[in-house]
């Protein structure tokens, strides 16, 4: 039972350490079928997010066209030593639907590409280090208590500000920032414990 | 540059989320540029943003979306969206981080203040957002009106210092608080404070003086 659980466990890996090495393919050769096999995965999930945000069908639609294009033409500013594919992939998205619902754009401290002064200090196994960060960031996700996950997810899923989670859940400000800052310390271990190992 | 006042949690997590008003992200990214400690966290919030993208379920996509993308991608990139409030030929300008570039092409002291009072002078940022987005220049020796908020509110210093009941605020330094926080800045310094402002909700004054004056600062 553990052995076909490790195994699961490390196809997956596997299967994610794809993502980054088919976008260093799309930098590096303009590889269709690589950016073919990312759209297959991501190009519903993004959709899917984008709907999540408030937007309809059709907008949906046309922003994930929109961010899978990006993927296309940005693929070389990707550094897989600094981030896993999912989140440049969500930043790309998130950055996105905001210009449009905003027509302005998200206030960036970069631009396309990587500041390595600013980003994350880099090692050779800083991307194992980034693949057990994203496991352990799905594992939490599916353990907070309800409260603190409701909160992650209407931030991250919807979009809202605190002030608007607030008053739709009906609790006080300082309660809405308590929850996200004590799921944020539950991450935080996670991130701590994987750079012990 | 040593900064001691760094971003709340909670405020890290939404600006990740993208669910910041644009005001009050202008003034996190401004300090993620002068902050590698505030950067390196957001890395990790970016990273929970790019797992729920992972674990939501996915929606049903136009059948033909692929291949109409495929004959895209060998075209000359014509984006769909004219650039955004972008300054043409932008231009670093030497006091301004660079987030803020996009908003203002002059330099802090060339800025067409608005005074208000002997004291203190502000630009008013057209953030289009919800709250106030606001640089303030205040003199030294003056004392802002006690006040708290009804949201939150985001105060980066970009030249001189101020110091409150949380300590001081040098250049980088960010006063991250909310509505449980009564604080009253004081510029103690030899000259004027710098500072970008962001509130999600107007300001509450928690003296009379300052409450007959609100209306007329646009706080």
């Amino acid at each position: 039972m553990n052995n076909i659980y490790a195994l699961k466990h490390s196809n997956m890996q596997d299967t994610k350490l794809e993502w980054a090495d088919l976008l260093t393919n799309i930098a590096q050769h303009q590889d269709k079928q690589s950016f073919s096999d990312i759209f297959n995965h991501f190009a519903p999930r993004i959709k899917a997010y984008i709907l999540r945000l408030g937007l309809t069908e059709s907008v949906a639609e046309e922003l994930m066209q929109e961010t899978m294009i990006s993927v296309w033409r940005k693929a070389s500013y990707y550094r897989k030593d600094k981030a896993a594919a999912s989140t440049w992939i969500f930043t790309i998205a998130r950055n996105i639907s905001i210009d449009w619902m905003r027509s302005k754009k998200y206030p960036q401290s970069l631009g396309d590409e990587w500041d390595d002064n600013l980003a994350v200090d880099s090692s050779a196994d800083t991307q194992g280090e980034d693949l057990i960060l994203r496991h352990q960031v799905s594992n939490i996700l599916n353990t907070l208590p309800e409260k603190q996950a409701q909160v992650i997810y209407m931030s991250f899923y919807e979009g809202r500000a605190h002030s608007d989670i607030s008053q739709r859940l009906g609790i006080p400000l300082g309660s809405v920032k308590s929850r996200i800052r004590l799921a944020s310390i539950k991450f935080k271990a996670a991130w701590e414990q994987t750079n012990e190992h | 540059m040593n900064i001691k006042h760094h971003l709340d949690e909670a405020t890290l997590m939404s600006y990740a989320a993208g669910s910041l008003s644009q005001g009050m992200a202008l003034v996190v990214a401004c300090h993620l540029t002068m902050c590698k400690t505030c950067s390196q966290r957001l890395h990790k919030h970016n990273a929970i943003g790019g797992a729920l993208l992972e674990q939501i379920a996915p929606a049903d996509i136009q059948q033909n979306a692929l291949d109409d993308i495929l004959a895209r991608l060998d075209q000359p990139a014509t984006p769909t969206f004219t650039k955004l409030n972008q300054v043409p030929d932008k231009k670093a300008i030497a006091d301004i981080p660079y987030p803020l570039s996009d908003y203002i092409t002059q330099q802090l002291s060339d800025l067409p203040w608005k005074k208000l009072g002997n004291s203190v002078a502000y630009y008013d940022i057209a953030c289009g957002s919800t709250g106030l987005s606001r640089l303030m220049r205040i003199n030294p020796g003056c004392a802002l009106l006690p006040h708290t908020h009804s949201g939150n509110e985001l105060t980066l210093v970009l030249k001189g210092s101020f110091c409150d009941e949380l300590g001081r605020f040098n250049i980088g330094d960010i006063a991250d608080l909310d509505d449980e926080v009564e604080h009253q800045p004081l510029v103690d310094g030899n000259s004027p404070c710098f500072c970008l402002v962001a509130t999600d909700a107007p300001l509450k004054f928690s003296t009379i003086i300052g409450k007959i004056i609100q209306p007329m600062t646009g706080f």
